[in-house]
Order: C-alpha cells, then sequence, then structure tokens
C-alpha cells in the first residue's frame, strides 16, 4: 500500500506547526452507493502524533470527520530535522504509520 | 426462497466479491513493513461517547460532567457551508493548562465528531474538515484545568454532507 501518510511540519522559534493529510475513504455508514446499498462505516478512529519518544497529539475521531482528512496544530519543542512520526488506525484495524522530518 | 436463482447468484456474488476483497487485503498486508499491529492504540477510542446522540450525553460519555459557555473558547466556522462533507473547523482557546478539545455537530446523527487530547506543550489550537449533515449548530468544547468550557456556532448547510 502506498503511504497514505503526509505531513508537513515546520519549526519557528520554540513551536512546530504540523500540517498532516490522511488518505482515507472516512465512510459514515449513512451514504449509500449506486445501487443504493448503505456503504457500511470505515472511519479512522486514533490519530497519533509522536516527537521525541512523546505523544504531542492524539486525534479521536468519529465518522463526521471529512474524506481525506486534514488536521493542523502546533506544540513546543521540535527541532528542523528531528523526526515526527504519524499514525493512525481505523474501525477495521487498518494502519498506517510514517516519520517525516520537521522542517 | 432460500435456494431461488436470484438467491444463489447473489451468494456467488458476495463470495466472489469476498475473494477479490480478501486477494486485496493479502497484497496489502504482504507489501507493508509493518503490518499487525499499530502504534496509534484503538482501545483508547472511547467508542460510547461516539455513539451518543446528544450534546449533553456525548459529553457526559466523554468527560463526565457538562460545559459551561466561555468567551475564552473561539470556534472558527463559515456562516455558510456550501459543502456539507467538507466544513473547515478551527478551535482555538487562551485557558490555561487545556488538556483535552472536542467538536459536536448537534444535528449530525451522532453527535460528537472528534476528540482531541492536548499533552503538556501542545497548543489547544485545532483545525481540521468535518462533514454536516445539514444545517446545525456546532459547539467546541475545551477541557481546561479538570472543567468544560464551551463556544458554539450556527453552520447553514446547503447541501447535506451525510446523507446519499
Amino acid at each position: 500500500m502506498a503511504n497514505t501518510i503526509r505531513i508537513r511540519a515546520v519549526a519557528s522559534g520554540d513551536t512546530t506547526e504540523v500540517q498532516s493529510l490522511i488518505r482515507h475513504p472516512m465512510d459514515s455508514g449513512f451514504v449509500k452507493d449506486s445501487k443504493g446499498q448503505l456503504i457500511p462505516p470505515h472511519h479512522i478512529e486514533v490519530v497519533q502524533f509522536e516527537h521525541g519518544g512523546k505523544v504531542v497529539f492524539t486525534a479521536l475521531w468519529g465518522p463526521a470527520v471529512s474524506k481525506d482528512p486534514y488536521l493542523k496544530f502546533s506544540f513546543q519543542g521540535g527541532k528542523k530535522g528531528d523526526d515526527l512520526k504519524v499514525s493512525w488506525v481505523d474501525n477495521k484495524g487498518e494502519s498506517d504509520s510514517f516519520v517525516g522530518k520537521i522542517q | 426462497m432460500m435456494f431461488s436463482p436470484d438467491a444463489s447468484g447473489r451468494t456467488r456474488r458476495t463470495i466472489l466479491k469476498g475473494a477479490i476483497a480478501g486477494g486485496l487485503a493479502g497484497l496489502t498486508l504482504g507489501s507493508f513493513p509493518f503490518p499487525a499491529f499499530a502504534d496509534a492504540d484503538a482501545k483508547q477510542w472511547p467508542q460510547d461517547a461516539f455513539k451518543q446522540k446528544s450534546e449533553a450525553d456525548a459529553l457526559k460519555a466523554l468527560y463526565g460532567k457538562p460545559a459551561e459557555a466561555s468567551d475564552k473558547v473561539s470556534l472558527d466556522a463559515p456562516e455558510i457551508a456550501e459543502n456539507g462533507a467538507v466544513v473547515p473547523i478551527t478551535v482555538d482557546s487562551s485557558l490555561p493548562n487545556v488538556t483535552g478539545v472536542a467538536i459536536l455537530v448537534l444535528e449530525n446523527p451522532f453527535t460528537l465528531a472528534a476528540a482531541y487530547k492536548i499533552p503538556e506543550g501542545t497548543k489547544p489550537a485545532v483545525a481540521s474538515r468535518l462533514k454536516m449533515a445539514k444545517t446545525t449548530k456546532v459547539v467546541a468544547v475545551v477541557e481546561s484545568g479538570g472543567k468544560l468550557y464551551s463556544a458554539t456556532k450556527e453552520v447553514k448547510v446547503t447541501v447535506g454532507g451525510c446523507g446519499g
């Protein structure tokens, strides 16, 4: 599977701003397909961001989060060249993780 | 009725679909460097809270207490959302010691849309995009020092993002 996670983390002063985009259908379970059958729920439940062995942000998502979810937050610490690890798991147990560099 | 051509045809189709899906899953796992165990722990997902249909019940399930309105919570959402499938929402707060942020969309089938855990050192500001079924009130809740504070805003939705 191609990588589903794209992140852009930029350190400025003592804070790092993180933007992430994850490719995922985020099916809510309320939408019907062209045959009128309900598409079962398929959405990310947990996204976790780690920096220097510490969790800096955790997102808990329900089916109301949009397809291909976007997220922006910032944390204190982090400098250029540091690793930032992102991982997600969805309601079907699928998961992915990615390590990006802070710019 | 069970063995009518239609039923058996459907069964066969289901089996075929299953086989294809299974094949794809196999491929996915095969080419995946770190399969099976996820870094993000699915157990911390508050299943109960995401099943609630009212603001009060969702907050009770998530934090165990109600929220009070506060001008120290800022909720940025469009007044009119042309596409309910993608509504940008930004929550920010000037409160100290924030440990959590939650966003609720009151007219959605399940009220709670997203909850964020904010460890020490992370700013209580989050931007993301949500789906909204119809014109609705959106509530941002911030947990600070063990108490809950909220801000509410109405978003007019022209085309819903949840129905088919």
